[in-house]
């Protein structure tokens, strides 16, 4: 997943948790980028026309930038659930996190032949909980 | 400003090591499963395809899963990834539908390589494995995808 790619997704759930506008800081966070970064990237996107940025407001998606994002989203969730069904990796969330600037969706695509991913996916995303919602249940069966 | 991470362990390397030794078994399972149900099987062309296909998979899958070891992780048996495979594809029976998979599984692989190659050449981590032994054995791989994108093109447009 490159890097806008990364950075859409993140807004996208940050503007989920908030049902609203997402702030640069935030977005910073989530990435664990400086805001300075952050900003910079923003300032590409929305020349791109994949969000509209005000100031003291935040960051809003437009439909292509949400139409990426919720793509984005979807090869995270494949990634995931493919560490955590197929490899047994029980911090799959951490390595999700650092395998997703080298996962390419057409390699996610692929993996995703492979797991048990719902029609619903990437709705039921847990963006508090960085997971799949519905991995939840299986993660506390596990317990 | 990059998100775009170097591989950054010994760890993380055999994790992506492990994706890669599972995307050769996806396509060891499917061009085996495809040569024994497919109609056009009779294909000599086809078959000779999907046969070395199944042969490049497993050797490449060997040659991921030595480096494996030396960077003391597991692997996940082919005989786990092959039920996967066979409960989770519909297999298409048709030729085109046997080429296109067998293009996109070549496709895949060889994007997987030459973003992972590139992510470990970005990296200063000094690795448990030889990193110049490790970039090679990577290179071959990929080269060999290329090939056989190159070879699944050729049959496809033979038959236009």
């Amino acid at each position: 997943m490159n890097t806008a790619d990364q950075y859409l997704k993140a807004i996208y759930l940050v503007q989920e948790q908030e049902d609203g506008p997402a702030s640069t800081g935030d977005v910073a966070d989530m990435l664990e980028v400086s805001p300075a970064s952050a900003n910079e990237m923003i300032g590409k996107l929305e020349e791109e026309e994949l969000l509209n940025h005000e100031k003291y407001k935040g960051v809003d998606l437009t439909d292509e930038g949400i139409r990426r994002a919720r793509e984005a989203l979807q090869n995270y969730c494949i990634i995931e659930r493919f560490l955590l069904e197929v490899l047994e990796v029980e911090e799959f969330r951490e390595e999700a996190k650092q395998l997703e600037g080298v996962i390419d969706e057409t390699v996610a695509e692929r993996l995703d032949t492979i797991i048990d991913r719902e029609p619903q996916c990437p709705d039921c995303f847990d963006a508090e909980g960085d997971v799949c919602g519905l991995l939840e249940p299986e993660l506390e069966a596990s317990d | 400003m990059s998100l775009q991470r170097p591989v950054g362990s010994d760890h993380q390397l055999a994790r992506l090591l492990q994706i890669g030794v599972v995307l050769e078994e996806v396509v060891e399972a499917r061009a085996d499963q495809h040569a024994q149900l497919t109609d056009e099987v009779t294909d000599p062309e086809l078959r000779d395809m999907l046969d070395e296909a199944v042969e490049e998979s497993a050797e490449h899958r060997d040659r991921l899963e030595s480096l494996i070891d030396e960077l003391d992780a597991e692997t996940v048996p082919f005989e786990e990834i092959q039920t996967l495979v066979a409960a989770q594809y519909e297999t298409d029976r048709d030729t085109d539908g046997v080429l296109y998979d067998q293009l996109a599984n070549e496709e895949t692989a060889y994007k997987f390589y030459d973003d992972l190659i590139g992510a470990i050449r970005a990296s200063d981590v000094e690795f448990g494995v030889d990193r110049d032994r490790l970039i090679e054995t990577l290179s071959e791989i990929r080269e060999e995808e290329a090939d056989g994108v190159e070879d699944v093109t050729r049959l496809m447009e033979d038959r236009e």
